[in-house]
């Protein structure tokens, strides 16, 4: 039985729009890039994509039309489509709606999110998402705050729910020398992760400077200029850690 | 049945000259992985140390030696060795190895100011034969050039044409020296001799009747040259060894006698194969041994030099031969072409290191075997050194028995040839459009003098009219001209050996380009859908534009440029068939820079698009640089969209990228790779090169070149050492578009 989909004019704002996106999920991947964000990571790569009323409007048909000509690419390569940011829940009925349409489409769709949503909000978007990519910035509360500048307990909610509801997961860490290395910090999500039921992979992201110059160009201040890339040493001693609770880490 | 071809099961072939029919009738597909290589062996290791120091000493000096009184031919030279005892393959182009030689029928000054560009003298009885008594291409063309011929060519909207130096493009079917032995061959061009004995002998019979002649005596002198080497290839080979012996002797005959500008191998790979296997399947040889034949063979390959003009390297950087072998691809009867040795050719990769010849060519269809795509990902990942072209786009043009001549030409092996043209510039001719004719640099009257645009702003309408008329006059222009060039090549620099490894009858192309294509794109979708203002200088010339407005550039998969594009594509290609051809050659185009595309900026002025003066175009057909924001996969939508129908010649497109962004883990860069490839071409893309690199390797090599002798990266349809581009080039590469957002 084929349902025939009502076209939608549902809008929303991005950013910009990536179609050889590698690192987002699996295979080739149309990588949307929504705008607005709640948080303020002090090593966001993406500083432009953080103010809600910036990029620019399109609507669900005009992307929906675009992906499709990327078909095959996510075909051979076992890839999808993956909404990130930006924070995508910032935007729920956009976000939903595109899902909703690729799915239906058949293809497979990925979620990038910070979790710091109302779970409420998530939940009906989540029907519609065949993977989430959960990046869980710090488990020590303080530190979380420090970096994001708002609370860890929505990621940690919806990551319980995630696991509940057993919808496939990957988590992803950005470490941050001085700054989210303290091995508490580590330990802390190794063993939070380690009882969830649905995490498929674990990626450590190590901290790298190539969205300073996007601060620069913003007039922003980028603290961590003197916060050096994470050595090759650091992330190991971080993937040892992860290894004690018996998960495999890539990076 | 001949001793040689015990085990073989008969055919057609047996009959006649038949490649085709012998390889389907005798190979073995090979659906597996890569885990039965070997890795060099000891010999393989000490010669190519040798080859190696031989290399590093002739970049150091430029060439490492040279004839100045012997012009080349099959037998001008005795035979050569690096060192007899090691060499499993033996033939040199000269007596010594790198040691180039002169070929003065293409033209003899250019080869005089090659010889003093390096600080030698050009033997002054050579000279005078080639002066006083003995004609060259060279001067034949200039005889017949018009004065607009000239003009065009001075002015560069035509350039690279191939009338100072030896055409190329033509791929003997070198494979035959190796399945019939000379002797048969030559019975079998004799008989060819007899069938032309016509009640009329016109003027074309009379040319065939002359060229057969002397195919016969090139195959003649092949089976001397080889002689001198203590092989007799009268007969066929016997073995594998043989094989690849017989089969390089072929090429070699071409080397030593044409200095093309491509001297291509054809597909070769899959052939030697049958006689591997079969000596793998008696217990006659070792895999160690087999992939020792095909490292020396390639070894050869490698080694393949020609006496050229440092100004040549302007053009085409880094001494580039094209020694293009073709391997994969899949059969009529859906069975693939894909064999062990064509594994083996890619593993000389690892075995002797990245390099940029032979310049190997995957010919990729959606059903090749899995472990064999992913192969060439991991090979493309580690090396940078091959390119992918769309075998199940070309089978249908081309059969199942073709190669790719250069970059990106595809023919039947033996049964088709082109006539190179080089290209125009596009970008040039829109310009032309504008200032009714004349050149925006020079200030000269070049085109015939159409009335000029004199409106403050470009009007779409009125300079896709104007457009239209440049590219007509220029495509007349072109085509005659090269029907100069080849009329004078067949006549005085007439590939003997190569055609003598041809049909009697060969298919013909004559093959077009064109240049600047994303600028051309570009400026015709800014005059369309932003406002561009003319400046002029004070004689009222077109100098410079003004872009008000955004406007939908060609890289991003956007049908409000990338139709303009496609359409400038096929409006060319239809003034081209327009015009009668030397010799009845079918035209075809190709949207082909190789390096060029730097030289062709450098002579064009400001563009529509908002490309400054001396800015290079991008290479082949590839979107201008930083002007493609949507990532890599929309880039190769917008190529995927040229018309192959109308660039039949083929569109290069060329693809860089950082390892990081393929993907996370080795095994997610391979598949992502292998499935970016199957999309494009899925897709109707023809050609793409790849690269994986790191920019910071590129810069640390530019300053820092001795840590880097084999450092290869593609260019648009062939591959070059890193450190022996220009500066500029160097440049140019680096500052393009390197997909890298992870």
């Amino acid at each position: 039985m084929t349902t025939i989909i009502p076209p939608t004019h549902t809008k929303g704002r991005i950013h910009s729009i990536e179609t050889c996106g590698t690192v987002d999920g699996p295979g080739i991947r149309y990588v949307i890039f929504t705008q607005g964000c709640p948080l303020r990571c002090l090593y966001c790569h993406n500083p432009d994509c953080c103010t809600p009323h910036a990029g620019k409007e399109v609507t669900v048909d005009e992307l929906i039309a675009d992906i499709q000509k990327y078909y095959s690419y996510m075909e051979f390569s076992g890839g999808g489509v993956t909404i990130t940011g930006g924070e995508p829940l910032m935007q729920p009925e956009f976000v939903s709606e595109i899902f909703r349409r690729c799915q239906d489409l058949g293809i497979h769709t990925a979620l990038d999110t910070s979790g710091y949503v109302k779970l409420a909000t998530a939940k009906p978007i989540l029907d519609y998402v065949d993977l989430v990519l959960l990046d869980i910035k710090s488990f020590d509360s303080k530190i979380y705050r420090q970096v994001t500048s708002v609370s860890l307990e929505p990621t940690i909610e919806l990551a319980r729910y995630l696991s509940d509801a057993k919808k496939p997961v990957w988590i992803r860490f950005v470490l941050v020398p001085n700054l989210t290395d303290p091995p508490h910090n580590i330990r802390g999500l190794a063993e939070f992760i380690s009882i969830l039921s649905n995490v498929k992979r674990v990626e450590i992201l190590p901290f790298h400077k190539m969205g300073e110059y996007k601060w620069e160009q913003l007039g922003y201040e980028y603290l961590l200029k003197n916060t050096p890339p994470a050595p090759p040493e650091l992330v190991e001693t971080a993937k040892k850690i992860f290894q004690k609770y018996g998960i495999r880490v890539y990076s | 049945m001949l001793q040689q071809w015990k085990g073989f099961v008969t055919g057609k072939w047996t009959e006649e000259i038949n490649l085709r029919d012998f390889i389907q009738q005798n190979y073995t597909p090979y659906e597996g992985d890569e885990s039965f290589l070997a890795s060099k062996t000891e010999v393989t290791h000490q010669l190519w140390e040798k080859v190696k120091d031989l290399m590093a000493v002739e970049r150091e000096k430029g060439i490492l030696d040279t004839d100045t009184k012997v012009p080349s031919s099959i037998i001008a030279h005795a035979p050569g060795y690096i060192d007899r005892d090691l060499e499993k393959i033996v033939g040199l182009q000269t007596d010594k190895p790198l040691k180039r030689s002169i070929m003065p029928f293409g033209g003899i000054r250019v080869v005089k100011s090659s010889l003093e560009a390096y600080g030698y003298q050009l033997d002054e009885q050579t000279k005078e034969i080639f002066t006083k008594y003995r004609k060259t291409h060279n001067d034949g063309v200039f005889d017949a050039y018009t004065r607009e011929m000239k003009l065009a060519r001075h002015s560069g909207i035509i350039t690279g044409l191939p009338d100072a130096y030896g055409r190329g493009r033509i791929i003997g079917d070198y494979r035959r020296v190796a399945l019939y032995g000379c002797d048969r061959l030559i019975e079998d061009k004799q008989q060819q001799l007899i069938s032309l004995e016509v009640d009329t002998l016109d003027e074309e019979v009379i040319r065939l009747r002359e060229e057969i002649s002397d195919q016969i005596k090139a195959l003649k002198e092949l089976k001397q040259m080889a002689a001198s080497y203590g092989c007799d290839i009268g007969q066929p080979a016997a073995n594998a060894k043989e094989a690849v012996q017989w089969t390089y002797f072929g090429y070699l005959g071409a080397v030593k006698e044409q200095n093309g500008a491509a001297m291509s191998l054809g597909r070769v790979s899959t052939f030697l194969d049958i006689y591997c296997q079969r000596d793998l399947d008696n217990g006659d040889v070792t895999e160690a041994e087999i992939q020792e034949l095909i490292d020396h063979f390639v070894m050869k390959l490698r080694m393949v030099r020609f006496l050229r003009h440092p100004a040549y390297n302007e053009l085409f950087s880094g001494d580039p031969t094209w020694v293009t072998e073709s391997i994969g691809g899949m059969g009529e009867d859906g069975r693939t072409l894909v064999t062990k040795n064509s594994f083996r050719f890619l593993n000389t990769l690892y075995n002797l290191g990245a390099a940029p010849e032979p310049n190997l060519t995957i010919l990729w269809s959606e059903k090749l075997p899995v472990a064999f795509k992913r192969f060439c990902a991991r090979v493309s990942t580690d090396t940078s050194s091959i390119q992918y072209e769309n075998d199940d786009l070309m089978r249908g043009y081309y059969g199942d028995d073709y190669g790719i001549a250069c970059c990106v030409s595809g023919m039947r092996i033996g049964k088709q040839m082109q006539f190179f043209g080089a290209r125009v510039n596009l970008a040039k001719a829109l310009l032309y459009a504008i200032n009714g004719g004349k050149d925006e640099k020079a200030d000269e009257q070049i085109a015939p003098m159409f009335a000029p645009i004199t409106s403050e702003y470009l009007d779409y309408e009125e300079v896709t009219a104007k457009f239209d008329l440049m590219m007509g006059w220029l495509a007349k222009l072109y085509v005659n001209t090269l029907n100069v060039i080849h009329y004078m090549h067949d006549k005085y620099c007439y590939e003997r050996l190569e055609m003598a490894l041809h049909d009697r009858d060969v298919y013909r192309t004559m093959a077009c380009g064109v240049a600047g294509l994303s600028v051309v794109g570009d400026a015709l979708s800014a005059i369309k859908h932003a406002q561009v203002k003319v400046i002029r200088n004070e004689n009222g010339l077109a100098v410079d534009y003004e872009i008000e407005g955004d406007y939908p550039k060609f890289g991003n998969n956007d049908d409000r440029v990338d139709r303009i594009t496609a359409q400038v594509v096929e409006d060319f290609m239809n003034k081209v068939r327009q015009h009668k051809t030397y010799r009845g050659a079918v035209p075809t185009q190709s949207i082909l820079t190789i390096t060029s595309n730097v030289v062709y900026g450098k002579k064009t002025g400001n563009t529509p698009d908002g490309r400054k003066a001396g800015q290079p175009f991008a290479p082949g057909a590839n979107p201008m640089h930083g002007r493609d924001t949507k990532g890599a996969i929309a880039a190769l939508e917008s190529v995927a969209k040229l018309p192959y129908e109308h660039a039949q010649d083929g569109i290069s497109y060329t693809f860089s990228i950082v390892p990081e962004a393929l993907g996370k883990t080795e095994d997610n860069k391979i598949n992502n790779l292998a499935g970016m490839l199957d999309g494009y071409f899925h897709n109707t893309g023809h050609h793409i090169n790849i690269n994986v690199l790191n920019r910071e390797t590129l810069i640390d090599a530019m300053e820092h070149p001795e840590l880097y002798p084999q450092l290869t990266i593609r260019v648009s349809g062939y591959a070059v050492n890193f450190i022996k581009l220009t500066r500029e080039q160097q440049l140019d590469v680096i500052s393009r578009t390197f997909h890298e957002r992870v």
